[in-house]
């Protein structure tokens, strides 16, 4: 074999095994504490998705048909989404111990955090289904590919702002604050509890500038009707990409100071 | 003579201060044109015009005060930090920088953090469970390696460091300051296995304050002081300067 190609085969497997390490570090360091690992994973987005119910469906009285399972479709989602954002500010901040002591490719451990989202939400998966079973909207066979489109897309989306987001915040150690109330103004402003019919005219437009909200409408759509848009799909797709490519560049122009400012 | 597996060639390593915008954002903007000015015009500088080359299977001990530089010279030995300017060339595998507890996440067990370490440092995971038995051996942890790292002592921890470090098969193994902390059996168990890895032709750079460890285990001593170097030769010679009367031999 030429020496490349060994190489290449030894920097695969390094790499295989250091995500693999990386990722069992974060989920045993997660659940540690509890021996309940999976239900715990679930808590979570129940407990949440509950509390909406009450709101929106008890209280408020929406009209939406099915509300509980129209809304843990996007909702779940929307949770991995959140989580990966959230907790940028201390993918490397957290593991100042590993950037200070050794050098390896830093970038692994915000793919290893959104990974951990990914499988949490993946987890969460079978909740959709029964909901679904319950209230007998059927699955379409569509799902078998535009799931997987949908997961490659927003895990883009989460990988290239939780990498933006852990890079900047060394060096400004407030952004954490200015993330949660980032985040809480989206979640109202993007269709996740309420159906995108449900804007008024005159800003429907604006679905289509929007980062999120042609993301959130193809989550709730593949698993209610089995659509998946294609002009959604395209613009959460440039939107992931973009982010991608602004995120990489922040994260070279900084990564060889990682050491320094920890 | 052989190649050399360290050059350092004219290095030189400052660093911001940064301060100015660690301390967050909203600072930044509200002190934003003192921030920028002091930024440009203040800099600490850790290491000032450093040349030296360590050949394969040297022994290095570096010594010196605290602050004067050495934690910066193994950072960018170990690849964490980059150089302002001169340059820095390293041709082997190194040693991850374990010094007190430091490389560990404190929620995983002694195992655990074997495994992360030696992967990272660039085994397969195989390999890593190839060594974890000599690795547990050689600690002396016992049943307190399935403990989380966060219980262990001071000393336990240097204890799980030097057995990570010493069964890794690093090409260059760096040793910082880990020795003074454990008993002394334990620190007598550490001097011969680097004894071992001398004679195995293992470059090993070791950084400490007791002129008996630099003495047994370096052949070679580099005195930094003030962020350059100060003296440099062998060991026996360097430790008598430094320890002697360190304030008459400056500037």
């Amino acid at each position: 074999m030429p020496a490349t190609l060994v190489t290449l085969r030894q920097s695969h497997i390094r790499y295989r095994d250091l995500i693999s390490e990386l990722l069992r570090k974060e989920l045993r360091v997660r659940y540690k504490h509890l021996s309940l690992g999976y239900l715990w994973s679930l808590a979570n987005p129940l407990a949440y998705a509950t509390l909406y119910y009450i709101v929106f469906a008890m209280i408020m009285k929406v009209k939406t048909p099915n509300y509980p399972v129209f809304l843990i479709v996007s909702l779940f989602p929307w949770q991995w989404l959140n989580n990966s954002i959230l907790v940028g500010p201390m993918t490397f901040y957290g593991n100042a111990g590993l950037i200070k002591k050794s050098m390896f490719p830093r970038f692994l451990i915000p793919l290893v955090v959104v990974l951990q989202d990914l499988i949490h939400y993946v987890a969460t998966l079978p909740i959709i289904f029964i909901f679904l079973l319950v209230y007998r909207i059927p699955l379409h066979i569509s799902i078998l590919w535009s799931l997987p489109l949908m997961i490659l897309v927003q895990f883009i989306f989460a990988y290239a702002l939780n990498l933006f987001i852990a890079s900047v915040n060394l060096f400004f150690r407030d952004l954490e604050r200015i993330l949660q109330l980032v985040m809480t103004f989206l979640f109202y402003l993007t269709p996740v509890l309420y159906s995108e019919t449900m804007i008024p005219e005159k800003y429907q437009p604006l679905i289509m500038v929007h980062p999120l909200a042609p993301l959130m409408i193809n989550w709730r759509n593949i698993f209610l009707t089995g659509e998946l848009n294609l002009e959604y799909y395209l613009s959460s797709l440039v939107w992931a990409l973009g982010l991608l490519a602004c995120s990489q560049f922040t994260y070279r122009k900084l990564e060889w100071r990682f050491a320094e400012v920890l | 003579m052989s190649a050399p597996i360290i050059k350092f060639d004219h290095v030189t390593k400052s660093y911001p201060l940064y301060h100015h915008i660690t301390s967050g954002l909203k600072n930044l903007i509200l002190n934003l044109p003192k921030a920028l000015r002091e930024m440009r015009s203040q800099k600490f500088t850790a290491l000032r015009d450093l040349s030296f080359e360590i050949r394969r299977g040297e022994t290095v001990a570096f010594v010196g005060r605290n602050g004067a530089g050495k934690s910066t010279t193994l950072g960018l030995i170990a690849g964490v930090l980059r150089a302002s300017s001169g340059s820095v060339t390293v041709n082997g595998r190194v040693s991850p920088l374990l010094e007190l507890g430091g490389g560990f996440h404190p929620d995983l067990s002694g195992v655990e953090n074997i495994q992360l370490n030696g992967v990272i440092l660039g085994l397969s995971r195989k390999q890593v469970a190839a060594r974890m038995e000599p690795i547990i051996e050689f600690s002396e942890l016992k049943e307190f390696i399935h403990q989380p790292v966060r219980t262990y002592s001071s000393g336990m921890l240097a204890r799980l460091g030097f057995a990570v470090v010493a069964n890794l098969d690093p090409e260059i193994l760096i040793v910082d300051e880990v020795l003074a902390v454990g008993d002394a059996a334990f620190q007598k168990k550490c001097l011969a296995k680097m004894s071992e890895f001398k004679k195995q032709g293992v470059t090993i750079i070791l950084v400490s304050h007791s002129a008996r460890d630099v003495e047994i285990v370096c052949d070679r001593a580099i005195w930094i002081e003030n962020h350059v170097i100060q003296a440099d030769g062998p060991s026996a010679e360097i430790m008598k300067l430094y320890m002697g009367e360190p304030t008459e031999t400056q500037g």
